[in-house]
């Protein structure tokens, strides 16, 4: 029992990180980052076929590789670096011994058996399903086991996260309420279990249903009870990120809260009304009545956008006071010029927040309504819209952050800063590419995961106007630039973490 | 700082600022909110027909029935059909093709039923962009009327297999 209670006191932040926390955070970060590597290979294959001056894969080799690009990015990366976020935002944040570690190892186990299974699985040709897996489309049993393992592995480490606040609470390890990142990241860990519990309901009975065991199971419920995880899990993303930016907003520039209530009301929205949201990805199913889609497309939708602009507004407002409070108090804008754009917090946290603010969330509220669905659904516009969101959004503000947590929690001097720093740039600069090239080809009805948009095989032939081919290039470059800002975090990221120099005990530098 | 506790008493008014902010972004939202019940009722492209349930070997049955009742000729294999004005259109999705190809008349209104006989599938029209989900065991129920006439192209926009991109469908509107 005592190991588990070895802490060393941050020099930076004050915080007692206890070591089992530390090595459950990095075991769960590094693995994170194996998956954004396997991910991000995919996405340069998958990219390039899109792409029709260069079609690169053979259809069945896209559509397989096209699986594992979602699964690996949206699922593995992100949720193995919530997880470690989690046990940062609980046990570091809280100064508190993490809840049973030895059950926090058994979860990080069985996500991993999960997501290896999943891989051999795709990789195999046994699961050319895409990441949505739709019935009656098969894969193998095994496929479905691996998601399974997967998802209970990341309850349980939800578990622990709530396990260490009551012990925190219990223990007095903090005064007062709960830091904000800690309750923005509560809010993701809430919405996480109604998303896994979804996928439990609907990844059973499929499991079951692989192995013949039952025989009914309606595609259009299969939709639906999916999507409650598919896209709630999005929500978790966003609740996380926008934690993790008031996080960036405190370690580059010292920032904090204008007003707790308004910041921590809004994550209560969040948890309140979000994953009500899920259905929009029904509103062209014919299994929802007109009367049920308007009620989901109304308020329930827009309670959680209210929720997004107040962060839009809290966010940059505390960025603006602190530098204000430095001196920076020239015309109205010398606290954003004189912000620290060569440090690479700064610019992945702002780069985040416009790419998932303007992009991801006006094409979000556009395409989530009634009429413009029909416009929208299942063409390239939305892939488009959610890799501003997950990719522009969600893994920027998780790469920006990646940066601190190398010396603050590993105790590594990152190698590579001017990489580091010239990053979040080049990833930014890539999504952006790629957002408005999917979404500029998609309106023009480019479909989604789609192997030959010239249509050359078709027995009916039909062409796109050119145009289409012109936004797909611009989203092939967009695809090139961000595989590179990818590599470039991939490189310095493991590069650091394990050959970094080891930063002495009392060395109270950041970058 | 936020990964500090606040200070004892957080719950405090908030800025005029922020009040303003909020008072916006909350008035937009009720906007959008009115709007999306308001647009079903006066716009005029609405996915807003009940939607019902059909087997898919009913659904099979019922389609055969149309293409055989109505149909004008064949192209490359695929029946050409030319239902009369006001009929019910059956349009099958199955991996991987859009049966029948159908001839519309413009200006006229037609009770479209789309389904599935095998996997889901997405019913994409061209160039129009108009696009709605093909669930199997679903009847996807849409009244349309063709406003120009000219030919347009159904692409699958949902993955159905490894021939779904050759899966392009044809109505000729004269
Ligand atoms: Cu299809």
């Amino acid at each position: 029992m005592a190991s588990e209670l070895v802490f060393r006191t941050c020099p930076i932040t004050g915080k007692k990180v206890y070591a089992v926390t530390q090595n459950l955070i990095w075991i769960n970060a590094v693995t994170a980052v194996v998956f954004i590597l396997v991910g991000g290979i995919m996405a340069f294959l998958v990219g390039m076929t899109r792409w029709p001056a260069v079609h690169l894969l053979p259809a069945d080799l896209f559509y397989r590789f096209l699986t594992a690009h979602g699964l690996n990015m949206l699922i593995f990366w992100i949720i193995f670096f919530e997880i470690a976020g989690l046990y940062f935002g609980s046990s570091v944040l809280l100064n508190s011994r993490l809840a049973a570690p030895k059950v926090a190892w058994l979860a990080y186990i069985l996500m991993l058996v999960g997501a290896v299974l999943v891989d051999i699985m795709v990789f195999t040709g046994k699961a050319d399903v895409m990441f949505s897996s739709y019935v009656p489309l098969q894969a193998d049993p095994k496929y479905y086991l691996g998601i399974i393992l997967f998802a209970v592995g990341a309850l349980i480490g939800c578990g622990i996260f709530f396990g260490t606040l009551a012990i925190a609470k219990a223990e007095k390890t903090y005064e007062g309420s709960v830091p904000l990142v800690t309750f923005g990241l509560a809010a993701a860990a809430i919405i996480a279990v109604f998303t896994l519990a979804c996928g439990a309901i609907i990844y059973i009975p499929t499991f079951l249903w692989s192995l013949g065991l039952i025989t009914n199971l309606d595609p259009g419920v299969y939709r639906l009870i999916f999507w409650g995880m598919g896209h709630s899990s999005q929500q978790i993303n966003v609740t996380a990120m926008v934690s993790i930016w008031y996080l960036l907003g405190a370690l580059t520039v010292g920032a904090k809260p204008v007003n707790e209530k308004i910041c921590r009301s809004a994550f209560f929205l969040y948890i309140l009304f979000i994953n009500l949201a899920s259905e929009h990805h029904l509103l062209t199913d014919p299994t929802l009545s007109p009367y049920h889609k308007m009620v989901n497309t109304s308020y329930f939708m827009y309670l959680a956008v209210l929720a997004s602009m107040i962060h839009a507004l809290a966010i940059p407002m505390m960025v603006e006071v602190a530098q204000r409070k430095k001196g920076f108090t020239k015309g109205l804008f010398e606290w954003l010029t004189k912000a620290p754009w060569g440090e690479p917090g700064f610019p992945a946290m702002i780069f985040s927040l416009f790419i998932f603010g303007f992009i991801g969330g006006i094409t979000g509220v556009v395409y989530g309504t009634e009429q413009l669905s029909i416009k929208s659904h299942n063409t390239w516009a939305m892939t488009g819209h959610f890799h501003a969101t997950v990719v522009g959004g969600t893994t920027l503000a998780f790469m920006g952050l990646t940066y601190y947590v190398i010396p603050l929690i590993f105790r590594r001097e990152l190698i590579g800063k001017k990489l580091a720093v010239v990053q979040p740039y080049i990833f930014g600069i890539g999504i952006i590419l790629i957002a408005l090239g999917m979404g500029g080809a998609g309106t023009l009805g480019s479909p989604r995961r789609h192997w030959d948009i010239t249509f050359a095989q078709s027995v009916i032939p039909f062409s796109f106007d050119p145009a289409v081919i012109f936004f797909t290039t611009i989203a092939a470059i967009g695809v090139l630039t961000a595989v590179t800002g990818g590599a470039m975090y991939v490189g310095v990221s493991v590069l650091s973490v394990f050959f970094g120099r080891k930063m002495a005990a009392n060395e109270a530098k950041l970058l | 700082m936020p990964i500090t506790s606040p200070e004892k008493y957080w719950w405090k008014p908030a800025d005029k600022e922020e009040k303003i902010w909020i008072s916006i972004a909350l008035l937009w939202c009720l906007v959008l909110t009115i709007m999306m019940p308001l647009m079903h009722l006066i716009g005029t492209q609405n996915p807003s027909v009940n939607p019902m349930k059909i087997r898919p070997q009913d659904y099979r049955t019922v389609s055969e029935a149309f293409i055989e009742k109505y149909k004008v000729g064949e192209e490359q294999g695929i029946p050409v059909v030319e239902p009369p004005d006001g009929a019910d259109v059956y349009l099958r999705a199955q991996m991987w093709t859009w049966t029948p190809i159908l001839k519309l008349k413009k200006g006229v209104n037609y009770k479209f039923h789309i389904s599935s006989v095998d996997l889901m599938h997405g019913f994409s029209l061209m160039p129009l962009v108009m696009n709605f989900q093909v669930v199997p065991g679903h009847d996807n129920i849409l009244n349309m009327t063709p406003t120009s006439a000219g030919t347009f192209h159904i692409i699958c926009n949902e993955f159905c297999g490894i021939g779904h991109h050759t899966m392009v469908g044809k109505i000729i509107v004269s």
